[in-house]
């Protein structure tokens, strides 16, 4: 596994394009509230998988461009995605051997962060969360993400990305 | 718990300085719209990718439905135009007498409208922040401070005109407000936005005032923004509070900003009124 095997950088893009469409699906009824910020999951996912191609950059790269779907402040995604690449970087060896709830566990946790960010940011410019709802995506985001890992990594190794 | 890499630190406080500073710059001084409007039309092919499902569900019921229904639809239709004419026609008379009037008063002559019909794009936006995106920007005329108006009542106005989509400010986004009058005493006030789709608030009412649930609230056309007369919203709640100079006044708007599919934007600075009949450019 080193860099210059690189390949497969399509699925990649294509992931996160496919999560960029999911998060624009709203869910039904009262469960919207728990609609999962898929951007940021399979970011999540791909820093854990290929920590030496994916990181920090592509985080904020990514995060830029959900500030302009989103009509959010310009890097206020950026922001957030970059930090929680980051804190996947540092952490990928201990994430990649936890039992699944575990790992769920720790991407509750990396989505409370962006969550966080995002709306410390929005509360500054004048829009501050109106109810508790604001930190149900990342609850819905740890439900789904033993499936996501799943899909992901079978994804991973079919198509030998590396 | 993490080994710490020097390296990915670095990195992360250079990235971060530079999300900072375009976030201080986009928000302070509006320098950055060239950018957006780039980046904007790199993600539309997204955002029509997005509408998909919607636009396929909506052909598929426009597409598989029975002749009998296509009948009934259009006789019903066809009996509403007949009715929407008749009731033109009495427009057509009240317009030209109201223009006879005003030429006699000497003021302003209200010109016919133009308007635009602009589709959401179904993509979602932080909860706590009423904007929609729309599938008309510059190159389809669209400016900013145009109103948009759907056929119930007032949505909102154009905050961002990008070149192929562009932002609409909801009336009931917290940063909104929107001067209007009760139609049937003709107080002032403004309609403020809450965060919430159902409510908009009605400050600086004296208790003293004559306000019952019911009541229509329409643009008061002040402020030069809204052209007069466009309904927004009806009184849903009147609390008169012995203790404060003001009465508590919730309205509910009438246009269903929850559920928004198609909207119309309205030229921009017209001062025109409801009777005036719109050519529809689509």
């Amino acid at each position: 596994m080193t860099a210059d095997r690189a390949q497969g950088g399509w699925i990649i893009a294509l992931s996160l394009l496919a999560a960029f469409l999911l998060a624009g699906i709203p869910l039904p009824g009262p469960l919207d509230h728990f609609r999962p910020d898929w951007v940021a999951m399979t970011l999540i996912y791909w820093c854990m998988a290929l920590p030496y191609r994916i990181g920090i950059g592509m985080g904020w790269l990514v995060g830029l461009l959900l500030d302009v779907a989103r009509g959010a402040l310009l890097g206020q995604y950026a922001l957030a995605l970059s930090v929680v690449a980051y804190l996947t970087l540092q952490a990928y060896r201990r994430i990649r051997v936890f039992p699944p709830w575990r790992q769920a566990l720790t991407v509750l946790v990396l989505l409370l962060v962006e969550q966080v960010l995002v709306f410390w940011i929005s509360g500054v410019i004048g829009y501050p969360p109106s109810d508790g709802w604001y930190l149900a995506p990342a609850v819905g985001g740890m439900v789904v993400w033993p499936l996501l890992f799943i899909v992901l990594r079978d994804l991973r190794r079919h198509f030998q990305v590396e | 718990m993490f080994i710490l890499n020097p390296m990915a630190t670095l990195r992360l406080g250079l990235w971060a300085a530079l999300a900072i500073g375009m976030m201080v710059v986009d928000h302070r001084y509006h320098s950055l719209d060239g950018l957006r409007d780039l980046l904007s039309t790199a993600v539309y092919p997204l955002q029509a990718l997005m509408q998909a499902p919607a636009a396929a569900r909506t052909w598929f019921s426009e597409n598989l439905v029975n002749r009998d229904a296509l009948l009934e639809e259009n006789a019903r239709l066809r009996e509403k135009q007949i009715f929407l004419n008749a009731q033109l026609q009495k427009l057509t008379t009240l317009e030209a007498e109201n223009r006879r009037l005003r030429s006699l008063l000497e003021s302003a002559v209200n010109t016919p409208e133009r308007m635009l019909v602009a589709e959401l794009l179904a993509v979602d936006f932080d909860p706590y922040r009423h904007h929609i995106l729309l599938n008309r920007g510059r190159r389809h005329g669209v400016e900013i401070g145009q109103p948009v108006i759907d056929q119930h009542g007032v949505i909102g106005q154009i905050m961002r005109a990008d070149l192929l989509t562009s932002t609409a400010i909801l009336i009931t986004d917290p940063n909104h407000a929107l001067p209007v009058e009760i139609n049937r005493t003709g107080i002032r006030t403004l309609a403020r936005g809450t965060g919430n789709f159902q409510e908009l608030d009605l400050p600086h009412i004296p208790n003293s005032e004559d306000v019952k649930v019911g009541d229509l609230l329409v643009t008061s056309g002040l402020g030069g923004r809204f052209p007069r007369g466009y309904p927004v919203g009806t009184v849903t709640k009147v609390e008169f509070d012995p203790g404060s100079p003001f009465a508590r006044i919730i309205a509910k708007p009438l246009a269903q900003l929850d559920r928004i599919r198609e909207v119309m934007l309205l030229e921009n600075g017209v001062d025109g009124t409801v009777l005036a009949p719109a050519p529809v450019t689509p």
